[in-house]
C-alpha cells in the first residue's frame, strides 16, 4: 500500500487555521520555568494573585505575555483571568509580543514624577518636561498620580525611592548614584514601643482586665469616626461587624491615595505599633480570626517596616493566641481605596468597587463579615481607651469635637501633618499650624478633602473643617487633606487636573464614572465650558456611580461653576 | 420520584415582599430584583447589562430608580425591594439619570450597525434621548480573525455580558475585561486576537451581546429573517434546544433556545454547524452505480471524485433498482443474506420503522447502528447489574452532586453544554475528580486529575472498591436491600489494594484512597463515563465496575446522585430504544423471548413465525459475514460505516463485496462510494421527528428548510422500499416532502409498543417541546432520576459483576510502540460527512491532525505542523503533527472523522466478547516523519 498524501488546499481564506498546537498561546517551557522558580512551593492561592505578579514585575520589571501565560497554567487559572488583574493596576508593566512575536525589554529605569495637585502647583509640568532629556534614553520618565508625599513636593520616585522637593539635578544624581530603593528611616520599633507601655492595654484586654464593651463604649463616647474619609462611627462599625456570624475578618486600608493625603503615612513612619495595637484590641474587642493589612505600592519604605515589625511581633507575640496577620501590597490603584475594591485587590482580582448591599460588615472579604478599617482610626484606639473619651471629645473648636489629622500642602510656609482641633477654620489652621502662606503667596482657593472634596474659595476659608460641616457648600473633608493655593493658581487648572486623576483613576466598571469622566475632562478641556450639560452629567455621575470615585468625581467642576465663575468667562 | 431539593423548598416557602413600585403595591416573589418584579408588573425600566439568565453585574446603570429615603439612586437590576420600600421608576431624577446613560454609551458607539437589534439604539428611542451631545471616544480597529466571530469594539460598551455568558455561564473562561477606567476593555486570553485565542466559539457571547460589538462572522445579525423555527441539535447526545432563523431556504444563524438540557446555551457545532444542508455537494438527485465501474475498497476517495461513479437516475428507477436488488437476494439466499444499519442520526420515526422493515421485510434481526461502537458495553454492563441501559439521572443533575466522577470522557470537546454544567458545579463547590489517560480542559477544574496509564480502567476500579469496603465505607443497608452478588465481588476485590494497583496505574495509593473516599462518603456523588470506558475489549467489565461502585456506597436513585453514561449522538438513546438493536426489539424486550415475540406480532399485524426468534448479527459481525458470503445485501441508511468501523479497509473490502448496497444519505459519503444505489434523503432541518437525548428526554425537531432539488424525506423512502417486500404503510401518511403527519403516526404506534414512552402523546410532545421519559400517562411528568426505589430487574435488585483486568488486544511492542487513541474533536462530528462541509467548522479545523505530546514529537524529530505518517497491522495514515501537552506520553490521539486519513483504517477490530463494541480507544501503531508530504498536491488515495 503507499502511503496516501494528504491534499493540501490552500484557499486563500486567511481565516482557515491550520494549527500546530492546541488552541491559543502555548505556555513556553522557559518562561514556566522562570515563573515557577519565583513563586513558593506547593499549591499556589487565588488570592495572592497580585503578590505572584508583583514577584514577576519586580524580577522582570515587567509582566511579559510569556510570563503570564505561565503562571495562569501554573495557578490553573484562565489566562484571561491572569490578564484582566494585571491590566488592571498601573504598577504592573504589562506588555505583549510585537507583530514578529518578541517581548521589547523592560526599561532598565523608571522615574515616576507625581503630578498630583500639590506637585503640580509645586512645578511638576516643568519636571516631567525636562527630566527625559536630561536622563537619557535608557531611563523611562513617567507621570504618576499623586505618591502621598505632598509636604515636600514636587516628588519624583526613582523606581522605589522618592526625591523630595525634587528638581531635575536632584533626580538626575539620585540615578546616578544608583539609589532606586528606600529604607524605613528612624521610628519607634518594638521595643522602645513595649520599654513605653506599649501592647499592656491589649494584654489588659486579652487577659480579661477590660471587656470589649468597654473599650467600644469609649470609641463611641469619643465619637472617634472612620478616618478614611467616610467618618462612619468606629464603634458602631465593631458592634454591627461583631453582632455577625464567625469566623470575621478585619481588613485595614492603607491604601492612601487620595491626592494631597499622607497622614497615615506619616504615622505609619513614625510609631508603627501604636497601629498595630489598636489593629490587635479591634481584632479581639470584634473577635477576629484573621487582619489583611492593604498598603498602597507607593509606600515601599513603610513596606519594609511593617514586615519587619510584624515578623519582630511573631517573634515575640506580646499577647497569646495572636491572630493571623496578612500583609497585602497594592499595585498603584486609587480605587482600592474603596472598601469595597480593596477586598476584591485582596482577593486578587481587579479592584473594582462591589455593589452594596450586602456591606462588608455583613458580606465582605472571601464572603466573611468584615470589619474594615482606616489605618488613622486604629491607630487612636489605644490613646483614646488611655486618656479616655473625653479627653479627646473635649478637643474641638466651633463647636466641634476631637482632634483631625490635617494633611496640608500646597502654598504654605510649613506643608505636613497637622494634628489640630476638629471644626478649626483653614485660615486658623494655615495660620496656626502651618507658618502661614509662602511669601508672595495670598489665598485663593482651597481644596479641604483631597481630589473628591471640592474646592473652596478664599472667602470661605473661615467656616469649621469637620465632617458634615462642609455639605451646605457642596464639599466635604474626607480624609482631612487640605490643599492651599494662591493667586498664582487657577481653580480651573486644579478642576483640570482632578478630573484627568478621575479619569485615570475610574476603574472602568460603571458608565456614569468610566464614560462620565471622560467625557467631562474633554468638556472642561475647552476655554468655554458647557455648563449646562456639564452639569447634567454631574447629576448622572453623583447619582447613578458605584461608589464614591464616581459620585464624587464631578465636585471639583461643580466648585469651579459655583465658585469661581469669573475664571470662566 | 422527583425530590425537591432544599433550596427549592425555600424558595417556594420564602415569603412575598410588599413593596411599592411607581405607585403601586407590588409583592416580590423571594430572590428577585426590583427589575424583575417591574417586569412581570409590566413597568419598563431601561437595562443594558442585565439579561435573564445572566447574574446581575449593576455596571451600565441605564436601570436607575429612586428609593424613597436613599441618597443616591439604586440600580433595579441588583437591588431586591425590602417590605415598604417606595420604588419610583419615572420621577424626572431616575430618567434623568437612565437617559444620560443611554446617551453616554450611544456618543461612543460607531455609525455602522452590526446588528438589527442594538438594545442602545432601542432604549433610546424608547427614551427619546436625541443625538448624543458627547465627542466620540477613539475608536478601537476591528478584530476578524475569527471564523465564526466579527469582534467590533467601537460598537461595545463593557457590560460585560459577553464576559459573564464566556466565564458564568460555559466556564470557557476565554474573555477578560481588561485595562482600566476608559481603557477597560473585553480581551481574549492575553488581549490575544480571538482567532488565536482559546476561543471554542461557543458564540455564547455572541447571544449575549446587546451591541452587535460580538456578532457573527457572516453578517447573519444584519439580515431580517423570514421566519424563526424551534427545533434540537442535530450533533451530540446533550440535546440542546434551537432556535433556526432561516432566509431565503437557507439557515441565516441560530440562537440557544431554553430546553431542560440546554437552558438556551449551544455549542460551536450547534450554533455554526449548520450550513452543511445546502453544501454544493449535497445529494439531489438519485444515483445508480455506472455499469461497468468495479467496487473495491480502494475507490474510497472524496466526494467530488466519486459522483463519477455514478449516473442520475428519476426515483421510479432507482427504487425499483434498490428495492427489486434487495427482495430478489432474500429471495434468493433466504432472510439472513440481508442487513441493515439505521442511524443513530435519525428521529426515532425512522429508526422505528427502519428495524420493522427489518425485521418484517428483510425478515431477520440484522439491524443495528453505531450504538454498537459506542456505548454497547455501557448498555450491557447496565441491563445485567441494573435492568436498564439508560441514565439514571440528567446530566444537570451534576449541579445537585457534591462529587462528581468524569471517567474516559473529554465532554469539553464532545458534550460542551453537558460540560458547562459540570463546570458550573464546580465553581458552585462540587468536587471534581477526573480520570482519564488523556488531559483535557477539564483538568483545570478538576479537585483531582487521574492521568492513569490507558488500559488499566479495571485495576484502577477495583482499587477504589477495595478502598471502600477495606475502611467501611460501603453503604450496608443499600447493598442488603438493594442489591445482589455483593460477597463474590468483596472477595474478588481482594487482590485489588490500590498500593498493589499504583505501579500498574501510575497512580500513587494515596491518590486512589482519598478519590475512594472522597466518593464514597460524599452526600451525593454521580458518575459520567463516555467511550473511554466503552471502546476496549474490557468496555463491559469496565462499566460494570462503575455500577459496581455506585451500588456499593448507595450513590444512586437519588438527585445528583447516579450513573450517567454520556450518549454520543444526538439520537443514540432513542434509536436504541426504538429497536435499531439486533438482539432487541423497541424498548429492550429480547427477540429471543417469545413473549415479546408475540407481543410484537400482534401489534405489527402478523404471525408469529414471521418474527425471527434469533437475535442478528452487529456491526463488526455483518462486516464478517459478508466477506464470508453470508450477507450479500444492505440497506444503509445515514451511517458511514466505511468510517466509522475499526479495520476501515476491512470493512470496505467487505462493503465493496456486497452484491447491492443501498444507501441513503445526504451526502456521498465514504460508505455511498461503494454502494449500487444511492437515495438523497433529508437533512436534519428539513424535516421533523422526534429526538431522544442522553438524559432520556423526548425532544421535537422541526422542519424549517425545504428539500433541495429531488431530495426526499427518509421516512418516505423507508416506506417506498418496504413495498418491495410487500408491506403496504401507505397507512402512515408519508409523502415525498412532508412526513410530518407519518412521523405522528410512526410515533403513536411506537407508544402502543414502548411502555416507556407511553404517556408522551404527539400532541403533548409538540406542545411540551421535552418530555422525560419513563413517562405512563399524560399527567406523568416523566421521570428525571430513576431507580429511586428498586431496579427494573427480575428480583428489582441491583447486581454486583466482579471483573479482573484483562489487558487490551494489541500492546505496544518494538515494531509498534504507540498507543493510538481515537475519538472526535470539538469541531468536528463523528466521520465528518456533516460538519466538514459546514463553512465555519471547517475552517477552524480544515485539516487532518495528529495529536502527540511535544516531548514525544520532539523524539521522533517532527516539529508540530509536520506531516507524519501513523501504520498500525491493519492499514497507514499521513497527517499533521499537532503538539498536545494533553495526550499522554506513548501515545497519539487521532479523531475518524478525516477521510484524507481515516483513523480507523489503523484501529484494531478486537471485539469486546459481550458487548461485540471494537477496541477504538487501544491499538499499536508506528509514527514516523513523513517523507515529502508537505506540500504536496492533492492526489487520489
Amino acid at each position: 500500500m503507499n502511503p496516501p498524501v494528504i491534499p493540501i488546499v490552500d484557499d486563500g481564506d486567511s481565516r482557515r487555521r491550520k494549527r500546530a498546537h492546541s488552541k491559543g498561546r502555548q505556555v513556553d517551557p522557559q518562561a514556566l520555568a522562570e515563573v515557577r522558580s519565583l513563586l513558593p512551593a506547593g499549591e499556589l492561592r487565588r488570592d495572592l494573585l497580585v503578590e505572584y505578579l508583583h514577584q514577576i514585575n519586580d524580577r522582570y520589571r515587567q509582566l511579559a505575555a510569556p510570563h503570564l501565560a505561565a503562571l495562569a497554567q501554573l495557578m490553573k487559572l484562565a489566562q484571561a483571568e491572569v490578564f484582566e488583574v494585571a491590566s488592571f493596576y498601573h504598577h504592573f508593566d504589562v506588555v505583549r509580543e510585537d507583530d514578529a512575536g518578541q517581548v521589547a525589554p523592560a526599561p532598565a529605569l523608571t522615574v515616576r514624577v507625581c503630578d498630583g495637585i500639590a506637585c503640580e502647583v509645586a512645578g511638576a509640568k516643568a519636571l516631567l518636561e525636562r527630566l527625559p532629556a536630561l536622563l537619557g534614553r535608557g531611563v523611562r520618565v513617567i507621570a504618576a498620580p499623586c505618591v502621598g508625599r505632598c509636604e515636600a513636593a514636587p516628588v519624583a520616585v526613582v523606581h522605589q525611592h522618592p526625591v523630595r522637593r525634587a528638581d531635575a539635578g536632584a533626580v538626575a544624581r539620585t540615578v546616578a548614584a544608583g539609589c532606586t530603593t528606600h529604607e524605613p528611616e528612624a521610628y519607634i520599633g518594638l521595643g522602645e514601643y513595649v520599654a513605653g507601655g506599649g501592647y499592656r492595654l491589649v494584654r489588659d484586654c486579652i487577659e480579661g482586665r477590660r471587656d470589649a464593651e468597654g473599650v467600644i463604649r469609649v470609641l463611641e463616647d469619643a465619637a472617634l469616626r472612620g478616618l478614611g474619609g467616610a467618618g462612619f462611627p468606629a464603634g458602631r462599625k465593631w458592634r454591627i461587624v461583631r453582632a455577625e456570624p464567625a469566623p470575621r475578618l478585619l481588613a485595614v486600608n492603607i491604601d492612601e491615595g487620595e491626592p494631597g493625603t499622607f497622614k497615615d503615612r506619616w504615622y505609619l513612619e513614625r510609631d508603627p505599633h501604636r497601629f498595630i495595637e489598636g489593629m490587635l484590641i479591634a481584632a479581639w474587642a470584634v473577635g477576629i480570626d484573621a487582619a489583611y493589612i492593604y498598603l498602597r505600592d507607593e509606600y515601599h519604605a513603610c513596606r519594609t517596616l511593617l514586615e519587619r515589625e510584624l515578623d519582630a511581633l511573631r517573634a515575640a507575640p506580646p499577647v497569646a493566641a495572636l491572630p493571623e496577620i496578612e500583609l497585602r501590597r497594592g499595585a498603584g490603584a486609587y480605587v482600592c481605596g474603596e472598601e469595597s475594591a480593596m477586598i476584591e485587590s485582596i482577593e486578587g482580582k481587579r479592584g473594582m468597587p462591589r455593589l452594596r448591599p450586602p456591606y462588608v460588615a455583613q458580606v465582605g472579604l472571601f464572603g466573611r463579615p468584615t470589619l474594615e478599617h482606616n489605618f488613622e482610626t486604629l491607630w487612636w484606639v489605644r490613646e483614646l481607651v488611655e486618656r479616655g473619651a473625653a479627653w479627646f471629645a473635649g478637643q474641638g473648636r466651633h463647636g466641634r469635637e476631637g482632634l483631625r489629622s490635617f494633611s496640608v500642602s500646597g502654598r504654605v510656609r510649613q506643608p505636613g501633618v497637622k494634628l489640630a482641633p476638629a471644626g478649626i477654620t483653614l485660615r486658623e489652621l494655615v495660620d496656626e499650624y502651618c507658618g502661614g502662606m509662602l511669601e508672595g503667596h495670598r489665598l485663593y482657593a482651597y481644596l479641604p478633602g483631597g481630589a473628591s472634596g471640592g474646592i473652596l474659595p478664599a472667602a470661605l476659608a473661615d467656616i469649621p473643617l469637620d465632617f458634615d460641616t462642609l455639605q451646605p457648600y457642596g464639599c466635604f473633608i474626607g480624609s482631612a487633606a487640605i490643599v492651599v493655593l494662591s493667586q498664582h493658581d487657577r481653580a480651573i487648572d486644579a478642576a483640570r487636573n482632578l478630573i484627568r486623576f478621575f479619569e485615570h483613576e475610574s476603574c472602568g466598571q460603571c458608565t456614569p464614572c468610566r464614560v462620565g469622566t471622560a467625557k467631562a475632562s474633554r468638556l472642561i478641556a475647552t476655554d468655554r465650558w458647557n455648563e449646562p450639560l456639564l452639569a447634567e452629567l454631574s447629576q448622572v455621575m453623583r447619582d447613578a456611580s458605584i461608589c464614591g470615585l464616581g459620585q464624587a468625581a464631578p465636585n471639583p467642576v461643580d466648585c469651579v461653576m459655583k465658585y469661581f465663575p469669573e475664571e470662566l468667562q | 420520584m422527583n425530590a425537591v431539593t432544599r433550596a427549592e423548598r425555600a424558595r417556594l416557602q420564602a415569603h412575598r415582599v410588599p413593596f411599592t413600585l411607581d405607585g403601586r403595591e407590588v409583592e416580590a416573589r423571594a430572590g428577585e430584583s426590583i427589575i424583575e418584579v417591574a417586569r412581570r408588573e409590566g413597568v419598563p425600566i431601561p437595562h443594558l447589562c442585565w439579561t435573564p439568565g445572566l447574574d446581575a453585574a449593576g455596571n451600565c446603570r441605564a436601570c436607575m430608580v429612586e428609593i424613597e429615603g436613599e441618597r443616591v439612586l439604586a440600580p433595579a437590576c441588583c437591588r431586591k425591594p425590602a417590605p415598604g420600600m417606595v420604588v419610583k421608576t419615572d420621577t424626572d431624577r431616575a430618567r434623568h439619570s437612565q437617559r444620560l446613560v443611554i446617551e453616554l454609551l450611544q456618543s461612543d458607539l460607531p455609525e455602522d450597525a452590526y446588528t438589527r437589534d442594538n438594545e442602545v439604539d432601542d432604549w433610546a428611542r424608547e427614551l427619546a434621548v436625541g443625538k448624543p451631545r458627547f465627542e466620540a471616544r477613539a475608536q478601537p480597529a476591528a478584530d476578524r480573525s475569527h471564523p465564526a466571530i466579527a469582534v467590533h469594539l467601537d460598537a461595545c460598551i463593557q457590560c460585560t455580558r459577553c464576559l459573564r455568558a464566556c466565564r458564568d455561564e460555559q466556564n470557557n473562561d476565554v474573555i477578560g475585561l481588561a485595562f482600566r477606567g476608559a481603557a477597560t476593555q473585553i480581551v481574549f486570553d492575553i488581549a490575544d486576537p480571538m482567532g488565536q485565542s482559546t476561543c471554542v466559539a461557543c458564540g455564547e457571547c455572541v447571544q449575549a451581546c446587546p451591541t452587535g460589538a460580538l456578532a457573527d462572522a457572516s453578517g447573519a445579525a444584519l439580515l431580517v429573517p423570514e421566519k424563526a423555527v424551534d427545533s434540537v441539535c442535530p450533533y451530540c447526545g446533550v440535546g440542546c434546544q434551537l432556535t433556526y432563523h432561516v432566509k431565503d431556504d437557507r439557515i441565516a444563524y441560530v440562537t440557544g433556545r431554553s430546553g431542560p438540557a440546554n437552558e438556551a446555551r449551544l455549542c460551536v457545532k450547534g450554533r455554526y454547524g449548520f450550513d452543511y444542508a445546502r453544501h454544493p455537494q449535497r445529494l439531489t438527485v438519485p444515483l445508480i452505480r455506472r455499469d461497468g465501474v468495479p467496487k473495491s475498497a480502494a475507490m474510497v476517495t472524496d466526494a467530488a471524485q466519486a459522483r463519477s461513479y455514478f449516473r442520475e437516475a428519476r426515483w421510479e428507477e432507482a427504487l425499483a433498482r434498490a428495492g427489486g436488488s434487495l427482495r430478489a437476494l432474500r429471495d434468493r439466499h433466504g432472510a439472513k443474506a440481508l442487513a441493515g444499519f439505521g442511524s443513530a442520526k435519525g428521529s426515532n420515526e425512522e429508526a422505528y420503522l427502519f428495524q420493522k422493515l427489518v425485521r418484517l421485510g428483510f425478515g431477520s434481526n440484522n439491524v443495528d447502528h453505531c450504538t454498537r461502537l459506542c456505548h454497547a458495553s455501557s448498555v450491557a454492563a447496565l441491563l445485567e447489574g441494573i435492568g436498564s441501559g439508560a441514565v439514571s439521572n440528567p446530566v444537570i443533575d451534576v449541579t445537585r452532586a457534591e462529587v462528581v466522577i468524569v471517567i474516559g470522557a473529554n465532554p469539553t470537546v464532545n458534550h460542551p453544554v453537558a460540560a458547562t454544567w459540570i463546570k458550573n458545579a464546580v465553581r458552585a463547590g462540587t468536587k471534581l475528580i477526573l480520570i482519564d489517560p488523556r488531559g483535557s480542559d477539564l483538568a483545570r477544574h478538576a479537585h483531582r486529575f487521574l492521568q492513569f496509564a490507558p488500559d488499566t480502567d479495571v485495576a484502577l476500579l477495583n482499587a477504589l472498591m477495595h478502598v471502600i469496603v477495606e475502611e467501611g465505607l460501603t453503604d450496608p443497608r443499600f447493598i442488603a436491600e438493594r442489591t445482589s452478588g455483593f460477597d463474590a465481588l468483596r472477595e474478588n476485590l481482594r487482590g485489588y489494594a490500590p498500593e498493589a494497583m499504583a505501579p500498574i496505574t501510575g497512580i500513587p495509593a494515596e491518590t486512589m484512597r482519598e478519590v475512594a473516599r472522597l466518593y464514597a462518603k460524599s452526600r451525593a456523588s454521580m458518575i459520567l463515563w463516555g467511550m473511554g470506558i466503552s471502546q476496549h475489549v474490557h468496555g463491559t467489565d469496565n462499566a460494570r465496575c462503575l455500577i459496581a461502585l455506585s451500588l456499593m456506597t448507595g450513590q444512586i436513585g437519588r438527585p445528583g446522585t447516579g450513573l450517567h453514561p454520556l450518549r454520543g449522538q444526538n439520537n443514540v438513546q432513542g434509536a436504541s430504544d426504538s429497536g435499531l438493536i439486533p438482539m432487541m426489539y423497541p424498548d429492550y424486550q429480547r427477540v429471543t423471548d417469545p413473549a415479546a415475540r408475540s407481543r410484537f406480532a400482534a401489534a405489527w399485524g402478523v404471525a408469529e413465525h414471521r418474527l425471527d426468534p434469533h437475535a442478528g448479527l452487529t456491526v463488526v459481525e455483518v462486516m464478517n459475514a459478508i466477506l464470508a458470503g453470508q450477507v450479500r445485501g444492505m440497506y444503509v441508511l445515514g451511517e458511514n460505516p466505511a468510517m466509522s468501523d475499526p479495520d476501515a479497509n476491512h470493512a470496505r473490502e467487505a462493503l465493496a463485496a456486497l452484491d447491492t448496497l443501498v444507501v441513503q444519505d445526504i451526502f456521498l459519503t465514504e460508505t455511498a462510494c461503494l454502494a449500487d444505489v444511492i437515495l438523497p434523503a433529508s437533512a436534519f432541518p428539513e424535516k421533523s421527528g422526534s429526538f431522544t437525548n442522553t438524559d432520556r428526554l423526548v425532544q421535537i425537531g422541526r422542519r424549517a428548510l425545504a428539500l433541495p432539488g429531488r431530495a426526499r424525506q427518509d421516512l418516505w423512502c423507508i416506506t417506498e422500499l418496504a413495498r418491495w417486500f410487500d408491506l403496504d404503510w401507505s397507512a402512515y401518511g408519508a409523502t415525498p416532502t412532508d412526513c410530518d403527519a407519518a412521523a405522528a403516526a410512526v410515533f403513536e404506534e411506537m407508544r402502543g409498543v414502548m411502555p416507556s414512552i407511553a404517556g408522551i402523546g404527539w400532541q403533548r410532545l409538540q406542545r411540551e417541546g421535552a418530555v422525560t421519559y419513563p413517562c405512563s400517562g399524560d399527567g406523568d411528568p416523566g421521570q428525571r432520576v430513576v431507580f429511586t426505589d428498586h431496579f427494573p430487574t427480575p428480583d428489582c435488585r441491583g447486581r454486583f459483576v466482579p471483573a479482573d483486568i484483562i489487558p487490551a488486544d494489541e500492546r505496544p511492542d518494538a515494531e509498534y510502540p504507540l498507543v493510538l487513541i481515537t475519538g472526535r474533536q470539538l469541531e468536528h462530528w463523528h466521520t465528518g460527512s456533516m460538519t466538514r462541509r459546514a463553512g465555519v467548522l471547517d475552517a477552524i479545523e480544515p485539516e487532518a491532525v495528529a495529536m502527540l505530546h511535544p516531548l514525544d514529537l520532539e523524539a521522533l524529530g517532527i516539529r508540530p505542523g509536520e506531516a507524519l505518517h501513523i501504520a498500525s497491522r491493519r492499514g497507514e495514515v499521513t497527517l499533521y503533527a499537532r503538539a498536545d501537552e494533553a495526550t499522554p506520553r506513548g501515545a497519539v490521539f487521532v479523531a475518524f472523522c478525516w477521510y484524507e486519513a481515516a483513523a480507523n483504517k489503523l484501529t484494531n477490530p478486537a471485539l469486546d466478547p459481550v458487548a461485540k463494541i471494537p477496541e477504538f480507544k487501544y491499538c499499536a501503531v508506528r509514527v514516523s516523519k513523513a517523507a515529502g508530504a508537505e506540500g504536496a498536491p492533492a492526489s487520489s488515495v
